[in-house]
């Protein structure tokens, strides 16, 4: 796959930028160079040590979090779960009364070695149980009224203009990287590149700006510009990333397997281009994935124990693999879903909807163990979990401990971040 | 507040109400007029359209591993992409554009995904259902939804039984399909899920049918009422609530007019026109005759199915002829239309969840840009449409017509200069790529 990067003439570089000529030193006149050049203007400053990066995982549907950290020898949880329940033989121990799913295999070894810290009975106050409500009040951070930005679209709102300080792997952007004004990038897909010649040269003039553009215009032409800027940056690593991990001819194929011969997934794909642009120190300090399915209203056992495996598959060698690098050791990987699940099992061997929830933190910044209250079987809300510890203080640790932002200015006031999960 | 003229109206019809024109059919709707153009959009002709597919039930799945699981799941999947192709074609080539558009906004509306249902014959079958109440009464549309048996399958219907219901239907009806959120309690949930107790889906028919024993038939309270609600009576409770009425207008007016939703007035006209007998029929009226309709700057994203299918219709390039020869060693490389629909985020029949496809600037990503070039690459080489002329200023008209865009502003006229000299292909394919078109004025 090639990247060398077509020529733009002058006039659509300004077109492109709105800056003078006399800025960049061109000399008038239709003079031919290299878009590379063009950008030398927003050169990216690499990563630098101690600026953290935040890997999000979002994991869609509302995972069975009782399910996930399991009270095994808990008999409320043996009765409220019959079938669903994991004895205490098959779970895998992290102290207190709790293991995980045996699909976390993987986890429990990272666990162990300290790289894992788990927040147990994380939810918010007056609990939603439609997964759209609840994932948008997660996104946006705003349990009142969950319509606008997203938390980190926020964060990205008062950092700058840059398009790649924060990338979604999903090619549809999630809320939760959608600012006000501004909006994460997504990336090119394998064997996509950019036009040459003529068709190249239209496909920038695109990228320009047009004073008649409405919003919605405007946002067209504008994702053209920050795709030349991912290519730029992100896309020598990107490539040279996918073209070693590419199996075969398998033309879908994109970074290396998971090592231990775990499930090859889109998931992992991901995390494994991800841990490859980090070690190249692109400049992004903000990447977002996903795993879908986790919405369990029957035959909850056996599929939610295969996703975990697939989850377990793929974070497993990414934080292995972010442990042998000084700019790897930089990150942090959340995991979250939107709501728990019903404390008692329905007649489907499924749960309904439920709230509080574990939240895991994972990599070498993390100090690894139990945090927060694991919520009690017997005093429920309405058949449901009690959260202990707020979902806002979650993000509060990872804005200021990650990205070194003020919490307060993407959450609001009153927020705390948790102690001593992160090392200082 | 600016009412565009006319002819931009009509053009705006062909893209919201439909798929955009095909060659001709912009000129011709000019020439009858917003309002005829409308009348015949709402009724429309018989159109049998492509043919749906034979699609064979799957009756033997066998046990992991063995032959017949291979063969089932074989099945499936080439079940799965024929049904795909086949409504793209169906889509490209109807004749009555707005119960097609309307198929697949209530496809998105009660997302169902082949993810989990794994009978392709069961997604035609709600496929047609919808097409055929689509554009009726909705009370008639919404009590099949809860019946239909990949809708049972797609939310845990059908393993919903007396003494311990599963909730995932009756929230999600409320929530999603027919109420909103907000308009109803968790009881009113668990309530609601025992009235759908008792239907269970005949898996090696395909069909749905009442299980008597497994059925509560208890009295419930639902949204303060309290009878023995069966499904039908369930679902005529919560669509004659007045906020049932606003959440589809609201719904519908989200997909096919602006993301921007209507203002009170606004919303109270179209919420008039619908009418205790939920007639969708008058809704659309409404929505198409209403200020913001008629508005300059009431724009909308194009959702990738909405673009692709559009330019396909404009340019005489059929879904199921779009294809890439299969290069030596390498995989599924054949079909562009499917791949590329995937990578942009919207693939028919696999809505991501059963809130169906995001909406608005969710789809303006870097990486979209990219896949709707090599998209419309391999359209515009599959087109049937004759070459334009030749001059590049005429080239670029001829582009903007074939498309049917208002105009060009200065900076697309500007990228349209670039490869008007060339292959008049490539003047569709940098059209095709314009704010001006990847966004419906």
């Amino acid at each position: 796959m090639s990247n060398r990067l077509p020529e733009v003439t002058r006039r659509r570089f300004l077109t492109w930028s709105g800056v003078a000529a006399a800025a960049v030193g061109l000399t008038a006149g239709a003079t031919q160079v290299p878009w590379s050049s063009l950008l030398d203007g927003a050169t990216h400053t690499p990563l630098q040590p101690g600026q953290g990066v935040l890997v999000v995982v979002t994991l869609y549907g509302g995972n069975d979090g009782l399910n996930t950290v399991v009270p095994a020898s808990d008999d409320t949880y043996q009765a409220q779960r019959h079938e669903l329940a994991y004895s205490p033989a098959e779970v895998l121990d992290v102290g207190q009364g709790l293991g995980l799913n045996p699909g976390l295999a993987g986890t429990k070894g990272l666990f162990d070695d300290g790289r894992v810290a788990i927040v147990r009975g994380v939810g918010y106050p007056e609990p939603d149980h439609s997964h759209f409500r609840s994932m948008a009040i997660w996104q946006t951070a705003s349990p009142a009224s969950p319509t606008g930005a997203g938390w980190l679209g926020r964060w990205l709102d008062g950092t700058g203009e840059d398009p790649l300080r924060a990338v979604s792997m999903d090619s549809v952007l999630p809320p939760l990287l959608t600012g006000a004004s501004t909006a994460a990038s997504t990336l090119p897909a394998t064997g996509s590149t950019l036009p040459t010649g003529a068709q190249g040269a239209a496909f920038r003039a695109l990228a320009g700006v047009d004073p008649s553009d409405d919003l919605l215009r405007a946002r067209v032409a504008r994702s053209g510009r920050d795709l030349a800027q991912v290519e730029q940056v992100l896309g020598p690593t990107l490539a040279a990333s996918r073209d070693r991990g590419a199996s075969g001819n398998d033309a879908g194929a994109a970074a290396g397997s998971p090592a231990g011969g775990g499930k090859h997934s889109q998931l992992a794909d991901q995390l494994q281009t991800i841990a490859a642009l980090v070690e190249a120190r692109v400049p992004t300090r903000v990447w977002s994935v996903s795993l879908g399915g986790f919405d369990t209203h029957a035959d909850e056992r056996d599929t939610q124990q295969r996703l975990l495996a697939e989850l377990d598959a793929a974070l497993t060698p990414f934080v292995a693999r972010l442990g042998t690098t000084d700019a790897g050791r930089q990150v942090v990987t959340m995991v979250y879903s939107e709501f728990g699940r019903r404390v008692l099992a329905n007649a489907s061997q499924g749960t309904d909807h439920g709230t509080a929830n574990p939240v895991f933190l994972l990599g070498a910044p993390v100090v690894g163990g139990l945090y927060g209250e694991q919520p009690s079987l017997t005093d429920l809300d309405a058949g449901d979990l009690r959260a202990s510890t707020d979902f806002r203080d979650v993000y509060a640790t990872v804005l200021s401990g990650v990205l070194g932002a003020d919490p307060g200015s993407v959450l609001g006031p009153g927020r705390t971040p948790l102690s001593g999960v992160l090392a200082t | 507040m600016t009412a565009v003229a006319d002819a931009v109206a009509t053009r705006r019809l062909l893209d919201r109400f439909g798929f955009g024109p095909r060659p001709g059919e912009l000129d011709a709707a000019v020439g009858r007029g917003f309002a005829a153009t409308l009348d015949t959009l709402l009724a429309p002709p018989a159109d049998p359209g492509a043919p749906a597919p034979d699609l064979p039930l799957i009756t033997d799945r066998g046990t992991p591993g063995s032959p017949e699981r291979k063969a089932a799941q074989q099945q499936r999947s080439t079940g799965q992409d024929t049904l795909t192709r086949w409504w793209l074609d169906r889509m490209w080539s109807t004749g009555a554009p707005l119960v097609e558009r309307l198929t697949w906004f209530w496809h998105g509306h009660f997302a169902t995904s082949a993810q989990k249902v794994n009978q392709p014959a069961s997604l035609l079958t709600q496929n047609e259902t919808l097409r055929g109440l689509g554009l009726g009464d909705f009370h008639a549309l919404a009590r099949a939804m809860v019946v239909d048996p990949a809708m049972l399958v797609w939310l845990d219907g059908r393993t919903n039984r007396v003494g311990a219901p599963n909730e995932n239907l009756a929230r999600e009806f409320m929530e999603l399909f027919a109420l909103g959120v907000g308009h109803y309690t968790e009881t009113d949930v668990r309530e609601a899920a025992r009235a759908l107790t008792g239907w269970t889906v005949d898996a090696d028919a395909g069909t749905a049918r009442l299980v008597p024993r497994r059925q509560d038939t208890g009295p419930k309270t639902i949204l303060g009422r309290t009878a023995a609600f069966d499904a039908p009576a369930f679902v005529d409770l919560v669509v004659a609530r007045p906020e049932s009425a606003a959440f589809v207008a609201g719904r519908m007016w989200s997909r096919l007019v602006s993301t921007t939703p209507p203002s009170p007035a606004v919303l109270g006209a179209l919420t008039d026109a619908y009418g205790p007998g939920r007639d969708l029929r008058a809704l659309l009226r409404a929505i198409a005759t209403s200020a913001p309709f008629h508005d300059s700057t009431t724009t909308l994203v194009k959702q990738p199915v909405e673009w692709a299918v559009g330019l396909m219709r404009a340019v005489g390039a059929q879904p199921s002829t779009v294809t890439t020869t299969v290069r030596k060693g390498r995989g599924a490389q054949g079909d562009p239309v499917h791949q590329h629909l995937e990578a942009l985020g919207q693939v028919p029949f696999r809505p991501p969840s059963v809130g169906g496809w995001p909406a608005g600037t969710a789809w303006l990503t870097p990486s979209a840009q990219l896949d709707r070039m090599a998209l419309a690459r391999a359209v515009v080489t599959h087109a049937t449409l004759p070459p334009g002329p030749s001059g590049a200023n005429a080239r670029i008209d001829w582009a903007r017509r074939t498309l049917g865009v208002d105009a060009f502003g200065p900076r697309s006229t500007d990228a349209l200069r670039d490869v008007a000299g060339g292959d008049p292909r490539a003047v569709l394919v940098v059209a095709a790529l314009t704010p001006e078109y990847v966004i419906s004025a």
